[in-house]
């Protein structure tokens, strides 16, 4: 056997080609069968929250730079967000360009950033749609979302890549209608993962927020149990990995966007997230290689 | 003491009332004090007053009234020079 290769999750994944490697930490191709099971868990998530009857919509991988701005997340995480840059020079930069690229020189300097923001969470492009249409219903609102999503840490866990895909359902309404709606997917998500057979915990979390005052909020979001997190053991020697979560912003998005209920309160929202990739390599870890012989529970939840 | 942090509360806290409206007891969080300002808040003491609140300390209940800033800064304040 060959004494240099390791055996981590994610040289199996490679291994097996499930995962395919692009030269960055982080940033990885799917296998057909990858694909297969990222789909059907799909399908299982809307069969348990499509009776809901949620507003389904679908965005590119990417938002309006001054949405982006305006929705506050420089303040809580400015090291993970991913801005998109271009050429912003005439023929000559573009030469010399050209002539860095080629000298292996720094040639970003003519790189001016676009209208263009990376998708960081797949309800962030939501907000101010929402916004544009006024105050909300009695009922509320309620959206099913589905999107990549980038956050700049490279990381050798296949569990944290740089674009992976999230799928949302996002909760508009009273402070009663966003409480519930998480009491509701708080156990309903706990039912749900149970027919996949993979080893699941619930716990309080805190968002990764940057620096010393990042400390502060996290303090503050773990102290209000504003989030929790469905974990399940998938690295090899690390701690379990959150693989759904469940979020009650209380009125940070309503105050940020003026979102208001029919009698004109700030509007406060909630919302459970589905990390799309990261429950596959739960379903990979725990199964096995090949889906075809995972246990039958298994794959009739999945496939029915 | 109280009045610096009145004074930075003005400027740092973003309260939507005034914060002469508020008794030393009064509770900023249900006054409108947010998350994020309070960790402007926390800033700004640390300027004015030239301390370091230790992990522990940021929490909410240490932001929560004029006078648990006061005791939150007396306690940093003592640890400091102990």
């Amino acid at each position: 056997m060959c004494q240099s290769c390791t055996n981590t999750l994610l040289d199996n994944l490679i291994r097996h080609g499930h995962l395919i490697e692009m030269g960055v930490d982080g940033l990885y191709g799917r296998s057909g069968q990858f694909e297969d099971v990222v789909s059907r868990f799909d399908d299982l998530i809307t069969r348990w929250g499509g009776g809901d009857g949620p507003e389904v919509m679908r965005f590119p991988p990417a938002m309006n730079r001054v949405h982006f701005e305006k929705s506050g997340y420089l303040k809580g995480f400015p090291h993970l967000a991913g801005t998109v840059h271009s050429f912003a020079g005439n023929e000559r930069d573009h030469a010399e360009l050209l002539d860095n690229v080629a000298n292996g020189k720094d040639w970003t300097g003519w790189q001016k950033p676009t209208d263009v923001v990376l998708t960081p969470a797949a309800c962030y492009v939501l907000y101010p749609v929402v916004a544009k249409r006024g105050a909300l219903s009695e009922k509320g609102g309620l959206f099913d979302l589905q999107s990549y999503c980038f956050r700049h840490e490279p990381s050798k866990e296949p569990t944290r890549m740089q674009l992976f895909r999230m799928r949302e359902y996002v909760r508009f309404g009273t402070p009663a209608q966003g409480t519930d709606f998480r009491a509701l997917w708080l156990e309903r998500g706990q039912k749900m993962m149970a027919e996949l057979g993979v080893p699941i915990d619930v716990d309080v979390a805190n968002d990764p927020f940057f620096g010393r005052a990042g400390r502060m909020l996290a303090n503050n979001q773990r102290d209000q149990q504003l989030k929790f997190e469905l974990l399940i053991p998938i690295n090899d020697g690390a701690g379990p990995t959150a693989c759904l979560s469940f979020n009650y912003h209380q009125d940070h998005f309503g105050s940020t966007w003026g979102i208001r209920t029919p009698d004109g309160e700030i509007a406060h929202t909630a919302c459970v997230g589905f990390g799309m990739e990261r429950v596959a390599l739960a379903l990979f870890k725990h199964h096995g290689m090949d889906p075809e012989k995972w246990p039958k529970a298994v794959r009739k939840a999945l496939w029915g | 003491m109280k009045a610096k942090i009145r004074e930075i509360l003005a400027k740092h806290g973003r309260l939507p009332v005034a914060i002469d409206t508020l008794g030393d007891t009064d509770d900023l969080h249900a006054a409108g004090l947010t998350s994020f300002a309070s960790v402007e808040l926390m800033m700004a003491l640390e300027e004015a007053f030239d301390i370091e609140y230790p992990d522990r300390m940021m929490n909410r209940r240490n932001f929560a009234s004029v006078a648990a800033i006061e005791g939150a800064l007396e306690k940093i304040q003592q640890d400091m020079a102990a």
